[in-house]
Parts: structure tokens; C-alpha cells; sequence
């Protein structure tokens, strides 16, 4: 077995260490998700209104944030909010306020796909069953939405999670980080350790994101 | 719908046009913004507050890095120390990386920078720098069979190694286009390459080519210091007069007791060793 330097991982609190980043890095983006599961489904549902004001707004909105690069929001939030406001934010608040900018927009289009994919036929039979209109949404149409979203929301999820590498750029220390410090760090005494780390880092992320894909499976057969 | 069409295109050649030109006067730009003097925290706010907040970096062993217990350690941290130690406060860490460092001292995120920032005058418009506390330059490093020790009279048939994007690679095809160059993307190439004999020399910062020659057998520096001298020195917010004034007193008092070469021997000597200390060390702020 070649040498991967994995005895690195051993030194001192090392390990500790990553697992750390790996919660700051969780901690980030699983509430980023809630909030952008929550927020991205009411603007998804209002997307789907016909009032031209509100389509025009959160479709700026949506492209706004889909054009830029997460890396720059992070630095406007970040740095930018200082500059213009005065505001000290830290560097975990910024990346969860970017995070859930990005996740809204991303969600609010997907739950907007999910409801007009929904064919009419399925509208006018609720309605001939003489389900009011309300009721037709809540039991016919949102039910059949959901479960076409699952699918693209885990996508969604999974890559909010490896995203946050980037919140490294804003001093926020996470398992990226952490796996970089520590090979720098014994450069000199172990110069192949940056096989084993990273390896260990791609781990650490599927088995963050393995559960959310097994959960996504278990709601597709629940919910057939 | 037609001329909202053309209109939007329109928009968006413009868009690409101006970010193309604005690359070349977008510091300008930056500069007209007014300054808020309220974006720093002066001397008296930081000893009042009971931390200063000091930017390093904490994957550049053996400058700023953290060791296997998380603690901070390297030649910059060991300064830092130092600094909150005689500011009577106590010191908080701010990992930054090489392209944030000036932007964290423009919105005033952390007091100092010691993140081995080298002075040139493009970032001493930016912000503050007080007096240098290290040198680089540029080293070259060959084999001992034959060891490069001048760029005069150069054959043409050689060639020397460097490092795309380095300011080697910049340095050599400004003051010696005759020398060919072989370009590698990464240190790891690189020193594939000058191991494989395939240039005569590699030419890169002079700490990164000393360490590489105390570390491989067989290798010595020819060239130790190429082209200018440049300096290594902690800076703060733009007009930060106040944390300024006292850095560049403390980086004076501290060189009465030798303290960067007591730095050097704790951090750097395992990297270096002792041949190269009084070409790197600055002591009180004094370029030899």
C-alpha cells in the first residue's frame, strides 16, 4: 500500500480538526436549505400567479442570482455590506445569507417548473369533482408537485453543501480549509499527505450528502 | 418585443465591452468611493476593545500556518504575538488568503495584516504599510554538477524552469528575454522537471529555491537574491496613522533585542537554516 499520509490525520486534534470544518460547513448550509426550502416553495407558488408585477420582480430576482457567481455574493455580502452600510457582519452569517439567497432562487424555480409540469386535466377534474379551488391545490395538484421535486431539490441540496468550500474566501474556516491547513502544515515532515487528505475530505463529504440521496429514495417509494 | 430583444443585446455587448476596458481603470473607480474614516479601529479603540484582530495566513507554513493542535504558529504569527502581547491585549486570528488581504483592511475586518505581504506601490496606494520586517527576491537554483551563478553571457541552447504567474517568470522576460523559459503550471512540475534535467536552472522566489535546495541533495543555489529587493511588512487600514505610528515604533524598539532574528530561529531555521538568516531578517524596520 502506497504511502498516502494518512498518518498525518493522527497528529494531535487533526482529526478532530476536520470533522470540525465538516460541521461548519454542515452547520452553513443545512440552514440555508431549510430556509431555502421553505422561502423557495412560497415564491415558487407566487411565480406561478399571474400578476405581471410580481412575475417581473422574482424573475429579476432569480436571474440576478443565477447570473452571479456565488463567489462574488459572498464578497458583496461579506465586504460589500460594510463598505456601503457599516454593517459588521461575520463571516458565517454572510455565507448563510448568500446560501439562501441562491438556494431560494434555485428552489423558487424548481417548485415553479414542478407546479406548471402539473397537466390541466388534472386542474379540471379536481374541479368537476367539485373540489373548490383551494382544496384542488392542496390535495391534487402540490401532492403530485412535491414529489417530481424530490429529484432536483436533493441536487440542489447536495451541491449547497459542496458549495461552501468556497465560504474559505470570506475567513470562514470549514473542512476545506482545515484538510489545507493540515497538509501546508506538515509539507516538509509528510509531502505526500495531500493524497490521503483530500481523499479523506471527498469521504467526508459523501457521507454527508449519501443520507439526503437515501432519504430522496425513500420518499420517492413512500410517495409513488 | 423586437426592440426589447435588440435592446437587451445591445445592453449586453455594452456590458462585456465596459468590463473589458474597466479592467485597466477600475482601481481608479475604487479610489473616488468615499473613504469612511470610521472604517478602522485606531490605537486607543483596539486597547480598549481587548483584542486586536490580526489577518495571517494559516496555510503557508513556515509563515503563518496552524499545527496539529489548531493553534496558529509561524514567522508572521510569531510577530503577531508579539504585537498583542505589547499592545496589552489579546490577539484573534483571521484566516485570509493572498487575494482578500487588502480588501479585509479596506472595510476595517481586521486591524493588521501580517499575512507575508510583500510592499509594492500598486497596494501601498490601498492601504498602510509600515516598516518591512523581511526580504525576498528572486533565487535561482541548479544542479551541482553545474551551478548557475550569473545570467551574463547566457547560452542561448539552455533554458531555465519557472512557475506561470510567478514574478520570475515576469522578472525574466522583462530583464532577459534572451533566456528561453520553460513554463510549469504547478511547484510540482516544475521540480519534475529540473530533476529530469530538462532546463539547466529554475528561477522562483529565493525562499521557495533555498528550501528546495536544502531539502533535495545535490542542488545549491547559484543566484540567492535576482533583480530588486523587495520587503515584507505588516500593513494596516488606509489612514490608520494612530496603529501605524505605534507598529513602526514597536518594529524599531524590537530590533534593539534582535527580536526577527530570534523570530528566525524559532520558525524558519528547520526550512532555511542559519546560512541564509541575515539575508531574510530586517531588523528594525532597516533594509541592509
Amino acid at each position: 500500500m502506497p504511502d498516502l499520509g494518512l498518518s498525518v490525520l493522527l497528529k494531535g486534534k487533526n482529526f478532530a480538526r476536520i470533522l470540525g470544518g465538516l460541521g461548519v460547513a454542515l452547520k452553513i448550509s443545512l440552514v440555508s436549505v431549510a430556509i431555502s426550502l421553505l422561502l423557495g416553495t412560497l415564491l415558487g407558488i407566487l411565480m406561478t400567479w399571474k400578476n405581471p408585477l410580481s412575475r417581473a420582480i422574482l424573475r429579476l430576482y432569480l436571474e440576478f442570482i443565477r447570473i452571479m457567481p456565488q463567489m462574488v455574493l459572498l464578497f458583496l455580502v461579506y465586504f460589500g455590506t460594510t463598505r456601503a452600510f457599516g454593517w459588521n457582519l461575520s463571516g458565517e452569517l454572510s455565507s448563510v445569507i448568500v446560501f439562501s439567497l441562491w438556494g431560494t432562487a434555485e428552489m423558487s424555480d424548481l417548485v415553479r417548473g414542478a407546479l406548471t409540469s402539473i397537466p390541466a386535466h388534472q386542474y379540471e377534474s379536481a374541479a368537476a369533482l367539485g373540489l373548490s379551488k383551494r382544496q384542488s391545490y392542496f390535495f391534487v395538484v402540490l401532492p403530485q408537485a412535491v414529489r417530481r421535486l424530490i429529484p432536483l431539490s436533493i441536487n440542489l441540496i447536495t451541491r449547497m453543501i459542496k458549495t461552501t468550500s468556497l465560504v474559505l474566501m470570506i475567513g470562514v474556516v470549514e473542512v476545506l480549509k482545515v484538510a489545507q491547513q493540515i497538509i501546508e502544515a506538515n509539507r516538509m515532515s509528510s509531502p505526500n499527505a495531500a493524497f490521503g487528505i483530500y481523499l479523506t475530505v471527498l469521504l467526508l463529504y459523501f457521507f454527508a450528502c449519501w443520507p439526503i440521496s437515501l432519504l430522496a429514495k425513500y420518499l420517492e417509494r413512500r410517495w409513488r | 418585443m423586437k426592440y426589447i430583444r435588440k435592446a437587451l443585446v445591445l445592453l449586453t455587448i455594452l456590458t462585456l465591452v465596459f468590463a473589458f476596458t474597466a479592467c485597466s481603470s477600475s482601481d481608479n473607480e475604487s479610489n473616488a468611493e468615499p473613504v469612511e474614516d470610521t472604517i478602522y479601529r485606531s490605537l486607543s479603540d483596539i486597547q480598549e476593545s481587548g483584542t486586536v484582530r490580526i489577518g495571517v495566513f494559516s496555510d503557508k507554513n513556515p509563515f503563518g500556518y496552524v499545527d496539529e493542535n489548531g493553534e496558529y504558529q509561524g514567522y508572521d504569527v510569531y510577530f503577531a504575538d508579539r504585537i498583542a502581547k505589547d499592545l496589552g491585549v489579546k490577539v484573534e486570528y483571521v484566516s485570509t488568503e493572498a487575494a482578500n488581504r487588502i480588501e479585509y483592511l479596506q472595510t476595517g475586518k481586521v486591524d493588521i495584516i501580517l499575512a507575508n505581504f510583500t510592499v509594492t506601490p500598486e497596494r501601498a496606494e490601498e492601504v498602510d504599510f509600515a516598516l518591512p520586517y523581511m526580504n525576498v527576491a528572486l533565487g535561482v537554483v541548479s544542479p551541482d554538477s553545474r551551478v548557475i551563478d550569473s545570467l551574463d553571457n547566457w547560452d542561448p541552447n539552455d533554458s531555465i524552469i519557472v512557475i506561470s504567474g510567478t514574478t520570475a517568470e515576469t522578472y525574466l522576460i522583462k530583464n532577459n528575454p534572451e533566456i528561453p523559459l520553460q513554463k510549469y503550471d504547478s511547484y510540482a512540475t516544475a521540480k519534475n522537471a529540473l530533476e529530469n534535467g530538462n532546463a539547466v536552472a529554475w528561477a522562483n522566489d529565493n525562499t521557495e529555491v533555498i528550501a528546495f535546495a536544502l531539502q533535495n541533495e545535490g542542488y545549491t543555489v547559484g543566484i540567492p537574491s535576482l533583480g530588486s529587493q523587495d520587503t515584507i511588512a505588516p500593513a494596516v487600514s488606509k489612514g490608520n496613522t494612530s496603529l501605524l505610528d505605534w507598529l513602526n515604533e514597536e518594529i524599531k524598539s524590537l530590533g534593539e533585542e534582535q527580536f526577527f532574528h530570534a523570530d528566525y530561529e524559532a520558525t524558519l531555521v528547520d526550512t532555511y537554516g542559519l546560512d541564509y538568516e541575515d539575508s531574510l531578517v530586517v531588523e528594525g524596520g532597516v533594509v541592509q
